[in-house]
C-alpha cells in the first residue's frame, strides 16, 4: 500500500469521503422525520380533546362511526391513566433502591462487590424487555393468579433500575471530593453527608437519569403484554388487569374496526416521549452533565 | 450507629442487584426445567418442529434461534454504513462543534422511538415499498424486519463508536496531519485503527439489542415457524414466538416459550460481557 503519491488524487478521494460521510450522515435522520411526518399525517384528524377524555371506543361503535363516515370516537384515557399507575408505581420501586445502590457503587468504586453489582447491572440492562416480560409474570402474575398493573410495574421497574443505578453513580463520582470531606471535616455525620449534600448537588444528574429512564420504558409494549395486559375501563387498582397507550396501539393494530386510531395514539405516545427526552437532555446541558 | 445503618442500607440495595439478576436466571431455568427434561437440551436446541397438537406435543427452539441470528447479523450489517458516517461525523469531523451536537441528539432521538411504532412505519410504510419491489409478495419477512431493526440500532451503534472516536489522541492526528496527510488518510490510518475495537464493542452492544427487538420484529417477520433459508423468507425470532404464544400457552408449551427466553436471556448475556470484556481492555 503505501500512500499514493498524486496529491490531486489524494485530496480529491479526501472531498470524496467527506461528501459521503456528510451523504450518509443526513440520510440517517430521514426515518425519525419519516416516521413523524406519517404519524402527523394521518394521526392529526383523530388528534382531538376526546383523545385525553374518552375511553377506548368498543369495535361495535367503532364500526357505526365508521360506516357512517365520521371521526371514531373515543380515545385513549384508560391507557393514560393505566401508563400513570403502572410508570408510578414502578418509579415508587426502583429509585430508591437504585439511588442508594448508585451511592454505595460511588463510595465502594473497587473491590469484587462493586464489580459484580456493576456487572450485573449492565446484564439486567441488556436483557431484552420480553424476557423481563416472563420474569415478572413468573414473579407477580403466577403467585397472584391474575394480570395486574403491579406486574407491568414490576416489569418496568426492573428495566429501569440499572438506568438509575448508572447515572446516580455517574453523577455522584463528578462532584468534587472536597464537597464530601468538608461535610466530614465539619463533623456531620457520613448519612447527613449523603443526603444534606451530595444528594441535593447532584439533584440535577439525578433528576435527568430519571426522566431518561422513565423515557427509556414509556413505549415498552412487550413485558406489559405478559403483565399488564390490558382493560378497556380506567382502573386505579394495581392488582388488577391495566391498559397503557403502547398496549392500546397494539389492540387497535389488530383490530381492523379500531385500526385508524393507531396514528394518534402512536403520536400521543411518541409526543410525550420525545418530550420527556428533550426535556432531560435540556437539563444535563443547563447543569452541564452528560 | 446511624451511620451504620444507612450504610448497611445502601449495601442492601447494590446487594439487591445481585440478587435481582440471580433471581431472573433462577425463574428462567425453573421454568423452562420441564421442557428441558421432556425434550433435553441439545434436542431442544436442534430441533426445528413447532407441533402443539396435543398428543403429539414437539418443541424445538432451532428456527427461532436460526431467525434471531439472521434478522439481527443482517440488521447489523445494514446499520454499518449509516452508523459509522454518523460516529465520524461527530466524532472526527466536527467534533465538539454545535453541528455535531445537533447531529447527534437527532440521531439519538431514533432510539427514544417506540418499538411497536416502529413496527406501524415498516407495516404500512416499509412493507408496501418492498411489495412494489416485487422481491416479495406479501412484504413481511426477514428483509424488512431487519430493515426496520437497522434503523432501530443505528443510534446504539453511533453513539458509542463516536465516543471512541473522538478519545484517539489529537497528537497522533496532528502529527499524521503535520507529515501531510489528508483527513481520510488520518481517518484511515489513525482514528480507526486506535478506536477500533472500541468501535467493534459498540456494534457487538447493537447486535445485543437487536437480537431482543420485539414488538416491531413481530408485526415484520410473517410469523412462521420455519428456518429461513433467504432475506425474502418469512420466520419467527425467540422474542417473537414468545410475544405471539405466551398469552394462550400452559404445560409443556409455556414451559418451552420460557426456555426460549432463558436462551435469549443467556445469548444476549454472553455477547454484552464480550463487549464489556472489549471495552475494559481499551480503558485500561
Amino acid at each position: 500500500m503505501g500512500f499514493k503519491s498524486d496529491i490531486k488524487y489524494r485530496s480529491a478521494a479526501d472531498k470524496v469521503f467527506f461528501g459521503v460521510i456528510c451523504f450518509f450522515t443526513a440520510l440517517t435522520m430521514v426515518p425519525l422525520f419519516l416516521i413523524l411526518w406519517e404519524l402527523l399525517k394521518k394521526g392529526y384528524k383523530q388528534f382531538n380533546v376526546n383523545l385525553f377524555t374518552e375511553v377506548a371506543p368498543t369495535s361495535m361503535d367503532a364500526m357505526l362511526a365508521k360506516m357512517s363516515s365520521e371521526l371514531i370516537p373515543g380515545g385513549v384515557l384508560n391507557g393514560i391513566t393505566g401508563g400513570l399507575l403502572i410508570i408510578v408505581v414502578a418509579i415508587v420501586i426502583a429509585i430508591p433502591i437504585g439511588i442508594m445502590a448508585g451511592i454505595y457503587l460511588a463510595d465502594n468504586p473497587k473491590g469484587i462487590f462493586s464489580g459484580s453489582v456493576r456487572y450485573l447491572a449492565d446484564l439486567v440492562q441488556g436483557t431484552p424487555s420480553i424476557v423481563i416480560g416472563i420474569i415478572a409474570y413468573a414473579w407477580v402474575v403466577k403467585p397472584l393468579h391474575s394480570y395486574s398493573a403491579l406486574a407491568g410495574s414490576v416489569a418496568l421497574a426492573i428495566m429501569m433500575l440499572p438506568l438509575i443505578i448508572r447515572s446516580t453513580e455517574e453523577t455522584l463520582k463528578m462532584l468534587p471530593a472536597s464537597l464530601k470531606e468538608a461535610g466530614l471535616a465539619l463533623g456531620a455525620s457520613y448519612t447527613n453527608v449523603v443526603i444534606k449534600i451530595l444528594l441535593p448537588s447532584a439533584f440535577g444528574g439525578l433528576f435527568t437519569g430519571i426522566l431518561l429512564a422513565i423515557s427509556r420504558i414509556m413505549g415498552e409494549t412487550a413485558p406489559l403484554m405478559l403483565t399488564a395486559l390490558g382493560a378497556s375501563i380506567i382502573n386505579w387498582d394495581i392488582y388488577k388487569p391495566t391498559s397503557a397507550i403502547p398496549l392500546l396501539i397494539w389492540e387497535f393494530y389488530q383490530n381492523p374496526n379500531l385500526v385508524d386510531l393507531i396514528w394518534s395514539s402512536s403520536l400521543l405516545l411518541l409526543l410525550i416521549i420525545l418530550t420527556l427526552n428533550l426535556t432531560a437532555k435540556s437539563i444535563a446541558r443547563k447543569w452541564k452533565i452528560q | 450507629m446511624k451511620d451504620k445503618l444507612f450504610k448497611s442500607f445502601l449495601f442492601a440495595a447494590a446487594g439487591l442487584v445481585l440478587l435481582l439478576a440471580g433471581g431472573m436466571f433462577y425463574s428462567l431455568v425453573g421454568g423452562s426445567v420441564n421442557a428441558f427434561r421432556h425434550f433435553g437440551l441439545v434436542d431442544f436446541i436442534t430441533t426445528a418442529d413447532w407441533n402443539p397438537r396435543t398428543g403429539e406435543e414437539r418443541y424445538g427452539a432451532l428456527s427461532f434461534i436460526s431467525g434471531t441470528l439472521f434478522t439481527a447479523l443482517f440488521a447489523l450489517l445494514l446499520c454499518i454504513p449509516f452508523s459509522l458516517p454518523v460516529a465520524l461525523f461527530n466524532g472526527e469531523y466536527f467534533k465538539g462543534k454545535k453541528i455535531a451536537v445537533a447531529a447527534s441528539s437527532i440521531v439519538d432521538l431514533l432510539a427514544g422511538i417506540p418499538s411497536i411504532v416502529y413496527g406501524l412505519w415498516g407495516f404500512y410504510t416499509l412493507r408496501p415499498l418492498i411489495v412494489s419491489s416485487g422481491l416479495n409478495e406479501q412484504g413481511f419477512g426477514i428483509l424488512t424486519a431487519s430493515v426496520v431493526l437497522a434503523i432501530m440500532i443505528i443510534p446504539y451503534a453511533s453513539s458509542l463508536s463516536t465516543e471512541f472516536i473522538s478519545m484517539v489522541p489529537n497528537d497522533l492526528k496532528e502529527g499524521a496531519y503535520s507529515l501531510g496527510a489528508t483527513n481520510l488518510e488520518v481517518i484511515r490510518r489513525v482514528s480507526l485503527p486506535i478506536a477500533g475495537s472500541g468501535i467493534f464493542a459498540a456494534y457487538i452492544l447493537a447486535l445485543g439489542r437487536a437480537l431482543g427487538e420485539t414488538m416491531a420484529v413481530t408485526m415484520l417477520i410473517g410469523n412462521t415457524n420455519n428456518i429461513p433459508t433467504s432475506l425474502f423468507d418469512t420466520g419467527n425470532t425467540m422474542a417473537s414466538i414468545i410475544a405471539n404464544q405466551f398469552g394462550e400457552a400452559d404445560g409443556l408449551k409455556l414451559s418451552s416459550l420460557i426456555a426460549i427466553g432463558l436462551l435469549l436471556f443467556l445469548i444476549t448475556a454472553g455477547i454484552n460481557s464480550i463487549a464489556k470484556l472489549v471495552m475494559r481492555k481499551i480503558l485500561h
